[in-house]
């Protein structure tokens, strides 16, 4: 943790964005947490991607459950509005709060203690109805705040800071996702900044439910020898199936590839997911090799990482129901009220 | 035997089988004693089960207005054989009891002291009809018929109300005519016509609607302006969010583009429903949930988010029996304590209670302008005796030039105008901070929400002082909410009494009766009906106005009577528990005797002047 307050003032020579703004207006408060820690690597890397996608700070609301992870979305966009909520039911509290306002882009932060442990079941069903949303869950297998315990996702035989051996098998919230229903699915090192920016911007123009799952190794509690969720485990068995460039709106193809190498997806806002494959067999846009593709390099303890499924055609829950243009908060007395004559009719109808 | 002569003051049970269509039926008569200008109220009295198990449907005709459950039966329908002992045992001496006689039925199995009227239903039906369902269906029309005669019921009032419900669907509209007529044709020929009880033509009925308290509550969030509706099944609650969802359909889709103007969501637990509600209350959307007891045990924790972080909330609870799942399908007032202290530390709930539909539909639509006003949680406390059963009440009524009262929320033009901005700071006096909705400037008004301490700015802050100032401001809010909610309504004695009764929600008719008996005995008492906790001073100044007070509610532990004692410091020997919980709903029957069996032990003089 750092205690120097960084200058408000910013040099007059710094870069801005389209819409007027440095990288510096899409910091936060000062983290509070451990220094080294992953999650704060990811913040940046959330930071970088809303900078570089031109995203006015205050359209969007980032919403967290509890933990370590749940504590960085106040050390981001500090013009945005936050909520911390209960721990595990961040994806309720976010499905409402995009219900009441379509218009603004949502992000979800939550850790693996919080959507694996106790909000599984939140996590599962928010993937399901399609929750227009970027879910970013900081995975780094142990719980922070109570100082190491195992979380949900530690890996079975993976061993604790203290010694003790993980017994229970892992939730894999990736492998969930892709079963559920989610329409952008990736993994992710929050050591590899270059490939996480594109796939926190690819989230975020994605148009439906997009989940990211970053390993986020805990420099205190989790980052020996014998955890899985460290940095040197990660770096050795990193295990990466794409690399993307994000292209936004009608910018220009300059980079030519061989057949094969590239997938080209086209998002919902209008911007270009390109991806280079790095390995041929894989294809990103097939839900079910996604699945075993994971689950075979997994039982060779590879960390797969990468966009690992993508829906072109996503929808999401508005759709579904249907909801006005207009945001819900915005409609006022004369499209809620049906007014005192329809009352009457309504009377008639009762007696 | 003396038989029971009545015009327009008996009590009809329908011993039925659940799922055999006699809901309709019931209902159907009961519509039609209405529209002969005489007061009805049925309750149902169902198990948790889909089909086969029991349910009987009970009305008591008033032509005097007493809406509450009177206690006893005049006379019995029976049409269930597993229940034919208990529901024969049911009926006051001189009473009825009309059954289907296709079947014998041993002598041994009725009583001397009742009349017995025998119909042959099934065989009728079952001579009209081959489809089996029809032959179900038309009986229970069969037997409405044949009690249109029995009771004096003019055939005509059933043919408009059937006119009105099969409007457009002739051959339904053709062979329910029928089915009636087959009923009333046999009923004249072979049955012994009008019997001791009858309806009788009158005008007591006037404006009023019958309808019930989950629709009515359903309607006010509708009118109330709520958008945002998320819900997990439970009874008796579902049927608020699908009487909203069929409201919507018709209120909420825009005629031009075809689109909702509103969101309901079927929730994975009540966790996520009252999740979700806290979302869209902090996005600046008006939300709602409806639920019982065990789904507000659940929400618990996101209630005392949504009261520390003060977050608009609506919660419709509509109460049954507890504890656990206790009686899914009875009626109590027992959710008073878990609602008004709900979740961890010191918290303090506003509660609603409605008395009837009518005011149902008046408190969730206030819910919503008090949830935004305040920024807290609402509780409309409504019960299972009013939510699922129809019941005649004043006609809806909304003025056109009612606004949505959206509380302290700071726009864009007064940020940017330099208005200082703190999301905890209380700059007005009555405790209430202004917030912003998230999204509304580029540079000024945003806030992290969350269920920690913070100073006013709404920065993280776990200081003395700055809690302090946060606790105390709340406790401020809520003595402004007192001022806000719906006021008490006094009912006075015609003649000055040191006795006074407070009671709330759907005890209402019932007390209203059992007033009427006391002060024909000669016992005066002022009643308070509370509609709302905090309690307002003239709660206080009531109490303190009277020697003793009954407090009249629907639970084992007299929680209205803690609340009271609690909140108001009153001295707990002053305040007389009047306590029913049977998961019956309460009779004046039982008021009386419970009020007068104290007064005999506790007050020589006014045994006398009973």
């Amino acid at each position: 943790m750092t205690y120097l307050a960084k200058p408000r003032l910013h040099h007059p020579s710094l870069t801005r964005n389209k819409v007027g703004y440095t990288r510096r207006d899409y910091e936060g408060r000062i983290s509070t947490l451990c220094a080294g820690c992953g999650h704060d690597s990811i913040s940046a890397a959330i930071i970088q991607a809303c900078w570089e996608l031109d995203i006015e700070p205050h359209r969007v609301a980032k919403l967290s459950g509890i933990g370590c992870s749940s504590k960085t979305p106040d050390y981001f966009l500090g013009a945005s509005h936050g909520f911390n909520t209960v721990h595990g039911r961040m994806p309720s509290v976010l499905t409402g709060a995009n219900l009441a306002n379509r218009d603004l882009l949502y992000l979800g932060v939550s850790g693996d203690g919080d959507s694996a442990s106790i909000g599984l079941g939140q996590f599962a069903n928010a993937m399901r109805r399609g929750v227009n949303m970027a879910y970013i869950v900081e995975n780094n297998g142990v719980y922070g705040l109570t100082k190491g315990q195992f979380s949900a996702t530690a890996d079975q035989g993976s061993r604790s800071k203290k010694g003790v051996i993980n017994n229970d098998s892992p939730v894999d919230l990736v492998g969930l996702a892709l079963q559920l229903g989610a329409t952008y699915v990736a993994r992710s090192f929050s050591g590899d900044k270059e490939q996480l920016v594109p796939l926190i911007k690819g989230a975020l123009g994605h148009g439906g439910a997009a989940f990211i799952d970053v390993i986020s190794p805990c420099v205190t509690f989790n980052n020996h020898a014998g955890s899985t969720k460290s940095y040197d485990y990660v770096r050795q068995h990193n295990e990466a199936v794409s690399r993307i460039d994000f292209l936004p709106r009608h910018a220009e193809i300059t980079t030519q590839y061989a057949p094969g190498e590239v997938v080209e997806v086209p998002q919902h806002d209008g911007s270009l997911l390109r991806l280079r494959k790095l390995h041929t067999d894989y294809d990103p846009t097939d839900r079910h090799a996604a699945l075993s593709y994971m689950n075979l390099h997994q039982a060779r303890g590879e960390v797969v990482t990468g966009l690992l499924y993508i829906d072109p055609l996503a929808t999401d829950l508005h759709l579904a129901l249907n909801t006005s243009d207009t945001p819900l908060n915005a409609l006022g007395t004369e499209q809620l009220c049906p007014g005192a004559r329809a009352l009457e009719k309504i009377n008639a109808s009762l007696r | 035997m003396k038989r029971i002569e009545a015009v327009n003051d008996f009590v009809i049970k329908f011993a039925n089988v659940n799922g055999s269509g006699s809901a309709s039926a019931n209902e159907l008569f009961a519509k039609a004693i209405l529209r002969m200008g005489v007061p009805v109220s049925p309750r149902n009295i169902f198990p948790s089960n889909i089909q086969g198990m029991p349910t009987w449907y009970e009305a008591r005709v008033c032509e005097k207005g007493y809406l509450g459950r009177r206690g006893g039966v005049d006379m019995m329908v029976a049409m269930n054989p597993q229940t034919w002992d208990a529901d024969v045992a049911e009926i006051t001496p001189g009473g009825y009891l009309f059954y289907d006689s296709t079947r014998p039925i041993p002598p041994s199995k009725f009583r001397p002291d009742i009349e017995v009227i025998g119909m042959p239903l099934t065989e009728i039906s079952n001579n009209t009809y081959a489809d089996p369902r029809q032959r179900q269906l038309f009986k229970n029309i069969i037997y409405v018929g044949a009690l249109s005669v029995l009771l004096d019921v003019e055939a005509e009032v059933f043919e408009k109300l059937f006119a009105e419900q099969y409007r457009g669907k002739e051959m339904l509209l053709d062979s329910n005519v029928r089915a009636l007529h087959l009923g009333r044709d046999h009923a004249r020929e072979h049955l012994q016509a009008p019997l001791g009880i009858r309806v009788q033509r009158a005008d007591q009925v006037g404006e009023r609607i019958f309808t019930d308290g989950n629709s009515a509550a359903a309607l006010g969030c509708v009118y109330g302006g709520a958008t945002v509706a998320a819900w997990y099944p439970i009874t008796p609650s579902s049927s608020v969010p699908e009487a909203f969802q069929k409201y919507c359909d018709k209120y909420r889709v825009d005629p031009e583009t075809g689109r909702s103007n509103v969101a309901i969501v079927q929730a994975e637990d009540e966790l996520a429903s009252i999740g979700m509600v806290v979302g869209a209350g902090w996005n600046g959307a008006r939300a709602f949930t409806a639920t019982s007891g065990p789904g507000i045990s659940l929400m618990t924790e996101f209630i005392g988010l949504a009261y520390f972080a003060e977050i608009p909330v609506t919660i419709i609870n509509v109460q049954r029996g507890g504890p656990s799942t206790g009686m899914p399908t009875r009626t109590q007032q027992s959710d008073l304590l878990s609602c008004a202290y709900a979740s961890h530390g010191d918290t303090k709930h506003v509660l609603l209670f409605p008395e009837d539909p009518r005011e149902c539909f008046d408190h969730a639509a206030a819910a919503l302008d008090l949830a935004d006003r305040l920024q807290t949680p609402i509780f409309v406390m409504t019960d299972l005796d009013i939510g699922m059963n129809q019941r005649l009440c004043q006609p809806f009524a909304w003025n056109d030039a009612r606004g949505y009262d959206r509380g302290k929320v700071m726009t864009a033009e007064e940020l940017e105008a330099g208005k200082d901005f703190g999301r905890y700071k209380d700059v007005d006096g009555d405790g209430i901070p202004w917030r912003t909705y998230p999204g509304t400037h580029p540079t000024k008004g945003s806030f992290f929400t969350r269920g920690t301490t913070r100073d006013p700015y709404a920065r993280y802050s776990e200081r003395g002082p700055d809690y302090l100032y946060n606790m105390e401001r709340l406790l401020r809010k809520f003595r402004t909410a007192a001022d806000l909610v719906p006021q008490p309504l006094l009912r006075g004695a015609a003649r000055p009494t040191p006795l006074g009764v407070i009671y709330f929600g759907s005890t209402s008719p019932a007390m209203q009766e059992a007033l009427d008996v006391l002060t024909a005995a000669g016992i005066d008492l002022d009643a308070m009906r509370l509609r709302a906790f905090p309690f307002p001073a003239v709660v206080d100044s009531f109490i303190a106005a009277h020697e003793q007070v009954f407090v009249v509610e629907q639970n084992r532990d007299g929680q209205m009577h803690a609340m009271l004692v609690n909140e108001l410091q009153v001295d707990p020997a002053r305040l007389v528990k009047v306590l029913h919980y049977d998961g019956t709903p309460i009779t004046a029957r039982f008021i009386t005797q419970a009020i007068q069996t104290h007064l005999q032990g506790a007050r020589a003089p006014l045994k006398e002047a009973a």
